[in-house]
């Protein structure tokens, strides 16, 4: 096993890449994601790493090359963070319906505009319909082993899709951890080399890409929608093999305290942290609050996030990302149709807490706790609050 | 010497009697009739022959030959979408290098080609275009140049000539038709200094697949430029694609020229050239140009011949190279 040591998140994310023994990388520079990308070409510039670097004129390119290098049978890996994800987004579409095992590390971060740099999680919301397999870390460990997982999930033949690994910007990528970076021998045990199903090869040559007319277009996507859905078997798998190998658990929905909460606040990212020491706190003073985190965002993990809240009263639900739909935060949707669709209605509050890099702090937390629970004793209308908006 | 002349220095062309038989782009497809893009595209491909990978841009050539579960490809061929053909190649052509260098693969000697309209090329696709050019990648850009966006329906782009009639270029009271001079695409990939650039017609086609097979033996990038005969968007007949493109050449209007390591070659010099109005009534997007509309455009099109046969000229002065070879 490797030692734990003190390094910057977004190293470890790139020596992580390196770890997978990737092929091609193909990237374009924007806060906060650089710091990945520039450890990354120096792991090839000094002879770690035997990759192409291909450094694109847009994050545009960069998933184009990046689908063109995974029909070429490499494994492949990019990153960017917000606008950057704006711009390559349509090419997200079709590296997913290509079914190309592609895996991209976001560095989440707002939209503009008004521009800014900071966390929140516009850009991860913004790709929650391309199709693509989401995690979410809450911590530099989990940004290395969730990465080492991506390869090995997206790979799989029974998978074939590309995996988005999210991770806070500045909150993660710009701080110093103590993170393990597994050996090599580990990760090769772990991860097997890449074994293309389909590749660009004269000497088996293959129409990728073709025309779908209104016979085939919706199969093609009932069959895509299949493997996204069937994808989640596999990642679990994955995240036990995991544990066997590496000691650390993963599980689509993790919870802190829940078993016996009746106000559950459920969060995703590095907030959940802050959010353990708000529950610890709220805990101490007597109050069953409990906490759940989403740590697999799509597919939507319905089933175990049920399982997670049966017996909560009220639910605080806290998205990072506005959706401008009159409505609730993607998160909050989400959580609601789960709950409908199994007949559930606990009392549920939205929170649209931490929008570009707002501080979302242990108080925040306590408020909305307070605020639900206040809410359900008093049947007051739910629906969702931006937080500590400054009038 | 430049690495295109050092690789081009034993080149022998095709002989016109022993074409190559292979037909990676099969028939069957469901271009128009008279297509003259098609055709050269067709002979693209007899050029390259089957060790190839070849990226499309969204467009005609794209939609024609692969409705699933048909495809007219023989060999392999990936569509991603409209602007990004130029970066795909990109990915699969470092795929590829990092592959065989790590020995999971064996195929060194595979040929990387992406192809495009002019709209795929000129317009959207030019960033992407420029950014694989600038990278060095090793592979062929091939602009199938039928100056419009004839699969959406003939909208006018930044390659349609000044005073074509295009559906959003329409001649009217207030306006000629086109407003603006031609986008020289192949000028602004000579720019990237590149070791090869040509202009291609598939009236020439000989011409055409010697400079494809040329562009294949260049190490890095090689950018063509195809003239690409439309009857449906010309509006001319379904027999005359080949006829219009010789039009094309012998009017000046689109010159066959190479730029070899940055030394401009005209490739047919237009000894007695045609008027160009013999050339745009063949045409019926042209039909609506007055006589003084078509004195502008043969007054343009003589100017840029000239600035052409300068740059040939001045690559052709001995002066640098001879020099340095000397010493």
């Amino acid at each position: 096993m490797g030692k734990r040591v003190g390094m910057e998140v977004s190293i470890a994310a790139a020596e992580a890449v390196g770890l997978c023994d990737v092929d091609v990388i193909a990237a374009y520079p924007i806060t906060p994601q650089t710091h990945i990308v520039e450890h990354l070409s120096e792991l090839v510039a000094d002879g770690h790493l035997d990759a192409e670097f291909i450094p694109v004129e847009s994050e545009h390119s960069a998933m184009s090359t990046c689908v063109g290098s995974a029909a070429a049978g490499a494994r492949t890996f990019t990153s960017t963070a917000s606008q950057g994800y704006a711009l390559m987004a349509e090419i997200c579409y079709i590296a997913s319906s290509m079914r190309l095992p592609i895996v991209m590390a976001v560095a989440n971060r707002a939209l503009s505009a008004p521009i800014n740099i900071w966390n929140d999680h516009s850009d991860m919301m913004m790709a929650r319909d391309t199709g693509w397999i989401q995690t979410v870390a809450e911590n530099g460990q989990e940004v290395v082993d969730l990465i080492i997982h991506a390869f090995r999930v997206a790979e799989d033949h029974r998978v074939l899709l590309p995996v988005m690994v999210n991770l806070d910007g500045f909150i993660l990528t710009h701080m110093i951890e103590p993170i393990i970076l597994p050996d090599k021998e580990e990760v090769d045990r772990y991860l097997p080399p890449y074994k293309p199903k389909m590749r660009l090869d004269p000497q088996n040559p293959l129409t990728f890409g073709p025309v779908g007319m209104p016979e085939v277009y919706t199969e093609a996507k009932k069959a895509q929608d299949e493997a996204l859905k069937g994808s989640k078997a596999v990642i679990v798998e994955a995240w036990r093999e995991f544990e066997k190998q590496f000691g650390r658990s993963y599980k689509p929905v993790e919870t802190y305290k829940a078993d016996d909460a009746e106000i559950i606040i459920l969060t995703m990212g590095s907030i959940s942290e802050t959010a353990m020491t708000a529950v610890d706190k709220m805990r101490a003073a007597g109050q069953k609050v409990g906490l759940v985190r989403l740590r697999l965002w799509r597919p939507f993990p319905a089933e175990e996030l049920i399982d997670a809240l049966k017996g909560a009263k009220a639910l605080a639900v806290v998205d990072r990302s506005l959706p401008f739909s009159g409505g609730c935060g993607p998160v909050c949707v989400e959580v609601k149709s789960a709950l409908f669709d199994r007949g559930l209605s606990p009392y549920v509050q939205n929170f649209l807490a931490g929008l570009g890099g707002r501080d979302v702090t242990v108080e925040d937390f306590e408020a909305m706790a307070a605020k639900v629970s206040d809410g359900l004793a008093k049947g007051l209308p739910m629906g969702y609050e931006i937080m500590n908006v400054r009038e | 010497m430049g690495v295109a002349t050092e690789a081009l220095k034993d080149f022998k062309g095709f002989h016109p009697k022993k074409l190559p038989d292979v037909e990676p782009l099969s028939p069957g497809h469901r271009a128009c009739q008279g297509c003259g893009e098609v055709l050269a595209l067709r002979q693209v491909m007899k050029a390259l022959g089957e060790n190839v990978v070849v990226a499309s841009a969204t467009g005609c050539m794209e939609i024609i030959t692969s409705p699933f579960p048909q495809t007219a490809w023989r060999v392999p061929w990936i569509h991603v979408a409209f602007e990004n053909a130029a970066a795909v190649i990109s990915g699969v052509e470092s795929a590829y290098k990092a592959l065989n260098r790590k020995g999971k693969i064996d195929q060194p000697d595979v040929v990387f080609l992406a192809y495009g309209g002019d709209g795929g090329t000129a317009d959207i696709g030019l960033q992407a275009l420029s950014g694989a050019l600038e990278r060095g990648h090793n592979f062929i850009y091939v602009c199938l140049d039928n100056e419009a966006y004839m699969n959406t329906g003939i909208q006018r782009s930044s390659a349609t000539p000044y005073g074509a009639m295009t559906t959003t270029s329409p001649p009217g009271k207030k306006s000629i038709g086109q407003r603006t001079w031609k986008k020289n695409v192949a000028h602004i990939a000579a720019a990237h200094g590149i070791p090869y650039v040509a202009t291609a017609s598939p009236a020439y086609a000989l011409d055409l697949m010697n400079k494809v097979k040329k562009a294949a033996m260049v190490p890095g990038p090689a950018y063509l430029h195809i003239y690409s005969p439309c009857p449906t968007g010309w509006r001319h007949g379904t027999d005359l694609a080949i006829e219009v493109a010789r039009m094309a050449v012998l009017t000046k209007v689109f010159p066959l020229y190479e730029v070899i390591d940055g030394k401009w070659i005209l490739s047919r010099k237009v000894a007695k050239p045609k008027p160009v109005s013999e050339y745009l009534k063949l045409q019926r997007r042209f039909r609506h140009l007055t006589e003084k509309e078509i004195e502008a455009i043969q007054k343009r099109v003589d100017e840029d011949y000239d600035k052409l046969l300068r740059l040939c000229a001045m690559s052709a002065e001995p002066a640098g190279d001879k020099a340095a070879e000397k010493e």
